[in-house]
């Protein structure tokens, strides 16, 4: 079984946090890695959008909601899928179309949702998610679960009308939802400079009544303690949250991105601010984990997504007989 | 082989060119055209030639994008926006459908939107059910706008540049596997015109007429080559425009060949080339038939993702060939 036991808490609470915090950022970015490498042989289909550098957004989030919770995340979903808690194997047969992978090989890497962990799914509409998430927060306050549900969406996405009146949906009904913007600084080739006339893209919560806060997506710690003030807001009634994750995509935005729109000078400035580097940092100073425990942690991650990888080969591939069947649920009688 | 076998990317490119040459108000916008030269590489180094306010490089915002559009088309510039996947002009459809559609009608013709809105649309890369459709059917739908689906660069370069000389909104659907490969005849240079409304016999034969739209128009041309080694001769007509279309070339084919088959990759549950059938069947050849017509279409599924999958649901040239041979063979 590829899932890990989620844990609830700051990554710097326990050693147990800390090296669940370490483990799931590690196994982001093997998995990511794995991907690539399958991509370049061939194996992968279509396109893909990998999160290599934007690990602790995901983690510092999700270590700040329980299983019930909910999300809806995005094209580069990878790593809000580990973190919430799917299964790498399932995760890998999806990419390589067969019939185990999380949509049975019909939606590959942009439609992976998992019903157990409350994801419900990456998109691959850009701002697609966040009218959802508020409607899933809708349900949870119509129907008392104690529920929250988090928006993952990037810089782009905020510049799509579904957002602004997604976030106001959520103001005005006060719903228990968290957007969560990775500013990720580009939106494919545009950079926020050219795309955004404000300093803070948070800066726009002021504009439906949503407290907005700007930080440092690249700290692990930090995504965790705003997210929970986030998640006590929307647990209490007192609605939703925008926070801004300020972070970096190391790779192109996808499989057919030269690059022309950045400087390698600038990917090179922000790979020293490697989120896992820097949390291993962290633990290291406060004495959480040893180098030889981190060094086991990341082990463990890398034999995980060997194992993934290995056994979604072996699995069947996805069979066309179902297709015309699998469009509807079936009306119960 | 002539340096004038273009790929359709570069004979889009070159129709924007003449266009932004010949007339100061046409200029292009949307999403990553600029620097990184287009989702698929359509408008490449337009950007450097022709500078950022004519290569508008825009936020992504398919909405205000169309919406902008059509504003400044009626106020004497003449737009082309680029929307990366066709899907994405979901985004988009109001400005679309209930403005760029119905301005002159509603106004009484005072005012008009000469819009053309390129869209890269189609399967077969893998991109899965949000970026692969084939939604020309909703826009032949939508009286007032003009939809056009061209099949080869030859095609693409002559019809974008008449799409833009067109005082109308103009919806132009790119097949995206189409943008790499070599067409079928050279492209000519300078601005030469493909007027809107006007079908094309691609070839000529005697046992059956096809008509297909987009891709399905290189699928049905190899079907075609394929079935004559066997003796059956196709007509394959291509209507380049499905809105408005010309259909005096299928009734006159079908006169001779008595045969019908229609190819689309869009569902063919409410698909367009029903339309095709229904004029041929309400239409001056119908007692030339011999035959039921033949419909293929994609399934009636999102497009799926596993390449194994993705295959399936679109007609191939193997289904082609096969459901040809078939009719023929069955209904002399
Ligand atoms: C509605 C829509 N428009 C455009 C696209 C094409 N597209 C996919 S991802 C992307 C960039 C998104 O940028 P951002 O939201 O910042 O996310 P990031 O890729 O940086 O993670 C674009 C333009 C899309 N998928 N959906
Ligand atoms: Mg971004």
């Amino acid at each position: 079984m590829m899932t890990s036991a989620l844990i609830t808490g700051h990554p710097l609470g326990s050693k147990a946090n800390a090296r669940y915090a370490l483990l799931t950022m590690s196994r982001i970015r093997k998995f990511e890695e794995a991907v690539e490498d399958l991509f370049g042989r061939g194996m992968v289909h279509g396109t893909m959008h990998l999160s290599i550098g934007q690990e602790a957004s995901p983690t510092g989030v999700c270590m700040a909601l329980n299983i019930t919770d909910q999300i809806t995340s995005t094209h580069r979903g990878h790593g809000h899928c580990i973190a919430k808690g799917a299964d790498l194997t399932r995760m890998v047969a999806e990419l390589l179309g067969k019939e185990i992978g999380y949509g049975g090989g019909r939606g590959g890497s942009m439609h992976i949702a998992d019903v157990e962990t409350g994801n419900l799914g990456a998109n691959g509409i850009v701002a697609g998610g966040i009218p959802i998430a508020v409607g899933a927060a809708l349900a949870s306050q119509m129907m008392n679960k104690g529920t929250v549900a988090v928006s993952f969406f990037g810089d782009g996405a905020m510049n799509e009308g579904a957002f602004h009146e997604a976030a106001n949906l959520a103001a005005i009904w006060k719903l228990p939802v968290i957007l969560a913007c990775e500013n990720n600084k580009y939106g494919m080739s545009s950079s926020i400079e050219l795309a955004f006339a404000i300093d803070h893209l948070s800066e726009r919560g002021l504009a439906y009544g949503i407290p907005g806060v700007t930080l440092d997506g690249n700290d692990v710690s930090a995504v965790y303690e705003a997210t929970e003030v986030a998640v006590k807001r929307a647990r209490a009634g007192e609605g939703p949250t925008l926070l801004e994750f300020v972070t970096y995509r190391w790779k192109g935005h996808s499989r057919s991105d030269k690059n022309l729109y950045r400087t390698k000078e600038e990917i090179d400035e922000w790979k020293k601010k490697d989120p896992i580097l820097y949390f291993e940092h962290v633990v290291r100073e406060k004495a959480l984990l040893t180098d030889a425990e981190i060094a086991e942690i990341h082990k463990l991650a890398t034999d995980q997504v060997i194992a993934a990888v290995n056994e979604a080969m072996k699995a069947a591939p996805a069979d066309p007989a179902g297709l015309l069947d699998a469009v509807f649920k079936k009306v119960s009688a | 082989m002539s340096d004038r076998m273009l790929t359709m990317a570069q004979a889009l490119r070159e129709a924007m060119s003449i266009a932004m040459d010949e007339r100061p108000e046409v200029f292009i916008l949307g999403e990553d055209i600029g620097i990184y030269g287009g989702a698929f590489g359509v408008t490449g180094d337009l950007y450097h030639r022709y500078g950022k306010e004519r290569v508008r490089d825009t936020p992504i915002s398919e909405l205000g994008i169309v919406g902008a559009a059509v504003g400044a088309a009626l106020s004497g510039m003449r737009p082309i926006v680029e929307i990366q996947f066709s899907d994405f002009t979901a985004q988009a459809m109001d400005q679309i459908v209930n403005q760029a559609a119905k301005i002159h009608f509603m106004v009484g013709g005072g005012l008009n939107v000469p819009l053309v809105l390129r869209a890269a649309s189609g399967s077969g890369t893998g991109a899965a059910a949000q970026h692969s459709q084939s939604l020309e059917g909703w826009f032949a739908n939508v009286p007032g706008l003009k939809v056009v689906i061209p099949s080869s660069p030859y095609e693409a370069k002559g019809l974008l540049l008449s799409a833009i000389d067109d005082p109308n909104p103009v919806i132009f659907m790119e097949h995206k596997l189409l943008y790499k490969i070599p067409g079928r005849e050279e492209v000519p240079e300078g601005g030469y015109r493909i007027p809107l409304g006007v079908s094309r016999v691609l070839r000529e034969g005697k046992d059956l007429t096809v008509v297909a739209t987009g891709i399905m128009v290189f699928k049905a041309i190899a079907a075609a080559q394929e079935l004559e080694k066997e003796g059956v001769a196709l007509t394959v007509i291509d209507p380049r425009t499905i809105s408005p279309l010309d259909m005096d070339p299928v009734y006159e084919s079908v006169e001779k060949t008595g045969r019908l088959m229609v190819v689309q990759e869009a569902p063919e549950h409410g698909g367009f080339l029903n339309e095709v059938i229904a004029k041929v069947a309400t239409g001056p050849s119908l007692g030339s038939l011999i035959a039921p017509v033949v419909r293929l279409a994609g399934m009636n599924i999102p497009i799926p993702y596993a390449p194994q999958l993705e295959k399936a649901a679109v007609p191939q040239v193997p289904d082609i060939v096969k459901a040809a041979r078939n009719v023929v063979a069955n209904w002399r």
